[in-house]
This record gives structure tokens, C-alpha cells and sequence, in this order.
């Protein structure tokens, strides 16, 4: 606190919430409709792909998944996938291919501390929430389909 | 045969997209407290809860990539495992969520490493 | 004459003298509006390092040696050097001062420590402790990304509040005011009111101007009064990093605390990159003062278009431990008068 500013830090708060900038809603829904919906499109179209090659649906749909994986680390690698972010928002974070950037980079930013210690250890820095998170739930899950079944 | 194979593009397209515009406004009407990372979560935890009562199920069979590969489709495949791991017992339960979503995660890992090893970010 | 005025401020008695500057930049620092004004534009931002904390480290060496050659000085000329950065320890400089092997004092100031060790240094020779001292910091916006956000390659969609840490180090030289030389004009740094941290409870590690906004005002009210002066008293009031919203805040803060700016008030981080740069809300970092005031800001005292201006560096001085933790982020403004005096 300042004895020289005349302003009380809930008055500032007022001030700053003034002078935000509002993001711009439409703008960003659509974009992320365009690409979010682009990345599941694209991964559609490899699955008919394999399903025309004859392999069974799920099967097709596991190898369709991997090879969006491939995909978003290979343009995480090439330094593209953040750019896809920047322009897509949630379209390019919530697909398998932004689960994949968030483990790649961490990994390839971190392989300057060695292999063991920096690109073993802080591969799961980002996406490791979102696995432990869900190993929780699901296992919170299958045990009360156990009891209560 | 092959006519109806292309027809499933469009549910594709507007469901995976309808689900990243709800992770938009999640991001965007809850900033700064909420970060990205919460809104993974949010979905992963969506998923695996929709995916462990079955009712992810009839959005897969109808919109293909667009419900699989966003990442309640994650959490879909650790829901649906722990509840089918559930029939062989407690044991069941322990493994089923990591086995559902094992292949996705190996093929990031390996991915990754892959890419750790050939690709100098770039900034 | 007792130097200390007022609360906070010190009056030099016998002004030490800018002696010169030099500073280096990163690529798209090189393509900004101040262009004209850096010394030398890393062709990429690795600058052929294995690492960018190695290509940082080396740029601030580069910062200082430069500075030291370009005044005709030998690097025994010096006293102390006085640096700092954002990583870790200081490491940048640290790992810079190696190869310099003169007497080192490391200073966090976060990014107003050019103010910082501009104002400490002033003090060192005024006080009779030291003949010439080098002022210098870094930053990267790269090594900053990783050490307080996330990976590089990491996509996310910045917010609009978002400020861009400047690649870039900016190094001074500072001597004893005798002007001997007969060279006409000289500039001086006459005046420094060090900072206070203050804290109004801003959590948003995206919104870094509004946590230094209030410790800016603080001491540049500290300052007016210490002197009693006000904002009409300076050519320029130059504020480091608060990038444009941070920048509009100020001006609120100061008018409802009695003093009205009028446009001689501006910000290093607004000043550094052109709107289509894409940066949002400005450039931040130790890098973005140091740069903007060793460049652009010296280059135009030099040139007698401003004569007397007001210096103050600002910084969030908080980490990604104490954000987590909760914490809210203390700011801290430094200033610095800084005078074209003739002979």
C-alpha cells in the first residue's frame, strides 16, 4: 500500500477492470469452430481412409487418433503448432494433436538439461494434470460401477 | 457404400467444432482465474465421467473424430475402461482407465522423445 | 551539504556523468520503430549458442565489452559493475561477469533494474567510491517464457493484456562529472529516488502493468515532492515496462493523486515495438528500458531534443513458485533525473 497513491487497492481494481481490453468473443468462437472442427475433420478423413483399406472401425478410429498425435507433434517440432494455437485458441488446444503439443514442447525445451532429468522428467509437466486427472476419475468411476452394480 | 462413407465428415466437423467453441468461452468468460490447464481438465473430467455412464457412447457412433478426438474423447476411452474393468473386479478397475487411453499415451511419449530428439524449438 | 532530500530522493553533488551506452537487440526488436537506435541486431536468437540462456549471457558480455571499447576505456578502468536480469540467480550475468574480471555487484531489480543500477552506481562515484561503473542488464523473451510461463513451443492464445519480453541488454558507462574534454554538452544523472515494493493485490502474471502501475505513481509522487517539482518540470517522464494499459493507469493514478501529466508522459514498452508487431499491451523485461534509454532515449539528449528527463524503471517482482502459492505480485518503480548540462 502507498501513502502517496489516493487510490485504495479496491478503487484500482475498479480502474483496472476499466481499461481491459474485452476479448473478442465472436471472433475467437468462430476461429476455434473453424479449426477445432478442421482438426476433427481432418482426423475423420483418415479414418474413412482406413476404413476403405478394410480395417474395422475401432481400429481405425485408435489409428486415426495416433496419427493426429503424430501430426500436432510434428508441427509442434517444426515450430508451426503454436502459431495454430495463437489463431484457433481452444480449436487448437483441445484436440489430441494441442494434448500432443503440450507434451512435446516441454520435452523439447527441456532437452538442453540432459535427456534423464530434463526431457524425462518434464515431458508430463503440462499434460500430466489432464492424465492424472483422469486415471482419478475413471478409477472413482469403475469403483462405484463396482459397488453399486 | 462409398457415398455414405464421406457423409460422416460433416458431423465430424460441427461437433468437434461446437466442443472447442464451449472450451473458447470457458477460457475466454473465466480469465485470468481459469487457465487453459483447468480447462482441460474440465473436459478430461467431462469426458470420463459421460464415458464411464455410457452416455459419451451415442456422440462417438454419431460424430466419429469429432467426439473421439477432442479431449473429453480421452477421457471417454479411461471412463470406458475402468467401468468395463469393473466386471473382472477391483483389479479391473485399477487398470481399465490407464489401459483405455495406453495407446494414445505411448504414442505421445514416443512422439515426443522422437521430437525432443531431431527438433531445437524455435521460439 | 547532505546529498539525501526528502524521503527518498538523493541529490548527487557532483552529478556522474553518462559516459555512453551500448546495447544489442534481438531480431524483432531490430525490426521496431527505435530501429535506428541499437547498436547491433542478433541475427537470430540463438546468436550460434547451443542454448538461449548461453545466447543471453553472451549478449550482455557483448553489451558490456562493446560499451567499454566503444568510450576507449580498458576493462581496468572500471570499478564495479552493477547487473542483473530475470533468470534464476542472476545467472546471465553471472555467467557474463566470468570472462569481464572486474570487482561485480549483482542486483535484481526485475525489469527496472537499469534504473536500478543506474541510480546505485550514480551513488558509488558520487560518494567517492568509484571513478567509472558499468550498468548493465539482459533479457530474452524466450529464456523469460520458460522461466516464468510455459515451454516455447507451447500454443496458447496470449491475452490482450499480455506484454512481450524484449530480447535485448543495454549496458552504461558511468564516470566522474569532469568534463574536461570541452566536448560542449554533457549528460548527467543528477537526481535518484529509489522505490519502495508496493503491492495492490494483482495476481495476473498476463497483466504486468497493472502490478507496477501503483509502484511507479508512488515513486514518482514520492519524487515530486521529495523536490518539489512536478510533471511539468521534465521534458520527459519515461516509464520501463508498463506497456500501454499499464501506461494508462499510471495517468489515472498520478491525476487522482493531485498531479496532472500532461503528453510528456511515456513507456519504454510502448515505445519499443510498432502496433502491427502483434505484442499486445507492449514490451517488458530488463532488456526493454535498458535498451530503450542506452538507444533511443541517450541518442536524443545527446541531440539537445530533450534536456531533462525522469527515468523510471519498473518491475513485477514476483515468480511462478509465488504466483502458485497464491501471492499477489509487489511492483517497484526506480527513478533517475537525467540532465543535458553545457560547459
Amino acid at each position: 500500500m502507498s501513502v502517496l497513491v489516493k487510490v485504495t487497492p479496491q478503487e484500482y481494481e475498479e480502474m483496472n477492470k476499466k481499461i481491459q481490453p474485452k476479448p473478442k468473443l465472436i471472433r475467437n468462437c468462430a476461429m476455434a469452430f473453424v479449426v477445432g472442427g478442421g482438426i476433427c475433420l481432418v482426423a475423420q478423413i483418415l479414418i474413412n481412409v482406413f476404413l476403405y483399406l478394410g480395417i474395422a472401425l475401432k481400429e481405425a478410429q485408435i489409428l486415426g487418433t495416433t496419427s493426429m498425435i503424430f501430426l500436432g507433434s510434428l508441427l509442434t517440432g517444426l515450430g508451426l503448432y503454436d502459431s495454430i494455437v495463437s489463431l484457433g485458441g481452444a480449436g487448437g488446444i483441445l484436440p489430441v494433436t494441442g494434448f500432443a503439443n503440450a507434451m512435446v514442447s516441454p520435452a523439447m525445451d527441456s532437452k538442453k538439461d540432459g535427456y534423464i532429468l530434463g526431457v524425462g522428467a518434464k515431458m508430463f509437466s503440462v499434460a500430466g494434470p489432464v492424465i492424472i486427472c483422469g486415471t482419478i476419475v475413471a478409477f472413482v468411476m469403475g469403483l462405484g460401477c463396482l459397488i453399486f452394480r | 457404400m462409398s457415398g455414405s462413407l464421406w457423409l460422416n465428415l460433416v458431423p465430424a466437423f460441427v461437433v468437434g467444432g461446437l466442443l472447442c467453441v464451449c472450451a473458447q468461452l470457458l477460457m475466454d468468460l473465466t480469465k485470468p482465474k481459469f487457465t487453459p490447464a483447468h480447462v482441460l481438465i474440465v473436459f478430461a473430467s467431462l469426458g470420463t465421467v459421460t464415458g464411464a455412464l455410457g452416455w459419451y457412447e451415442p456422440l462417438v457412433k454419431f460424430a466419429g473424430a469429432g467426439a473421439t478426438v477432442p479431449l473429453t474423447g480421452f477421457g471417454y476411452v479411461m471412463g470406458k475402461g475402468a467401468v468395463q474393468g469393473a466386471e473382472s473386479g477391483i483389479l479391473g478397475v485399477l487398470a481399465g482407465g490407464i489401459e483405455g487411453a495406453a495407446i494414445g499415451i505411448t504414442a505421445a511419449i514416443l512422439f515426443s522423445f522422437i521430437c525432443a530428439v531431431s527438433f531445437k524449438p524455435k521460439g | 551539504m547532505d546529498k539525501r532530500v526528502g524521503k527518498k530522493t538523493v541529490v548527487f553533488q557532483n552529478p556522474p556523468e553518462i559516459i555512453g551506452g551500448y546495447n544489442v537487440v534481438g531480431p524483432k526488436e531490430g525490426k521496431g520503430p527505435l530501429n535506428a537506435h541499437f547498436d547491433y541486431v542478433l541475427p537470430d536468437t540463438y546468436y550460434g549458442k547451443k542454448t538461449w540462456e548461453k545466447a543471453e549471457s553472451a549478449m550482455i558480455e557483448m553489451a558490456m565489452n562493446e560499451a567499454v571499447k566503444k568510450h576507449k576505456l580498458a576493462a581496468d578502468d572500471i570499478d564495479y559493475v552493477l547487473a542483473g536480469d530475470l533468470l534464476n540467480q542472476n545467472t546471465t550475468s553471472n555467467y557474463a561477469l566470468r570472462q569481464i574480471g572486474r570487482p561485480f555487484i549483482g542486483m535484481f531489480g526485475a525489469c527496472s533494474t537499469m534504473a536500478l543500477t543506474a541510480a546505485v552506481g550514480a551513488m558509488l562515484i558520487d560518494g567517492g567510491f568509484a571513478g567509472k561503473v558499468l550498468c548493465a542488464t539482459s533479457s530474452h523473451h524466450e529464456t523469460a517464457e520458460s522461466q516464468f510461463r510455459m515451454p516455447t513451443e507451447h500454443g496458447n492464445q496470449r491475452p490482450l493484456t499480455a506484454q512481450w519480453t524484449v530480447t535485448g541488454a543495454g549496458c552504461l558507462v558511468l564516470g566522474k562529472g569532469e568534463s574536461g574534454s570541452g566536448q560542449g554538452a554533457t549528460i548527467h544523472i543528477t537526481a535518484a529516488t529509489l522505490g519502495c515494493a508496493i503491492d495492490y493485490g494483482q495476481t495476473d502474471a498476463n497483466h504486468m502493468g497493472a502490478s507496477m502501475a501503483p509502484a511507479v505513481a508512488d515513486t514518482l509522487l514520492g519524487h515530486f515532492y521529495d523536490m518539489g517539482t512536478g510533471p511539468e518540470s521534465y521534458d520527459l517522464i519515461v516509464s520501463g515496462d508498463l506497456g500501454n494499459l499499464g501506461l494508462e493507469l499510471l495517468k489515472e493514478l498520478l491525476d487522482k493523486s493531485g498531479f496532472h501529466t500532461l503528453d510528456n508522459i511515456q513507456d519504454c514498452g510502448c515505445l519499443i515495438y510498432s502496433a502491427d508487431q502483434d505484442v499486445h499491451a507492449g514490451g517488458s523485461g530488463c532488456g526493454c528500458s535498458a535498451v530503450v534509454l542506452s538507444g533511443y532515449l541517450l541518442d536524443r539528449l545527446r541531440k539537445k531534443e530533450l534536456r531533462k528527463i525522469l527515468f523510471v524503471g519498473s518491475g513485477s517482482l514476483h515468480s511462478k513458485d509465488s504466483l502458485l502459492q497464491g501471492e499477489s505480485m509487489p511492483g517497484i518503480g526506480h527513478g533517475v533525473v537525467i540532465e543535458v548540462m553545457d560547459h
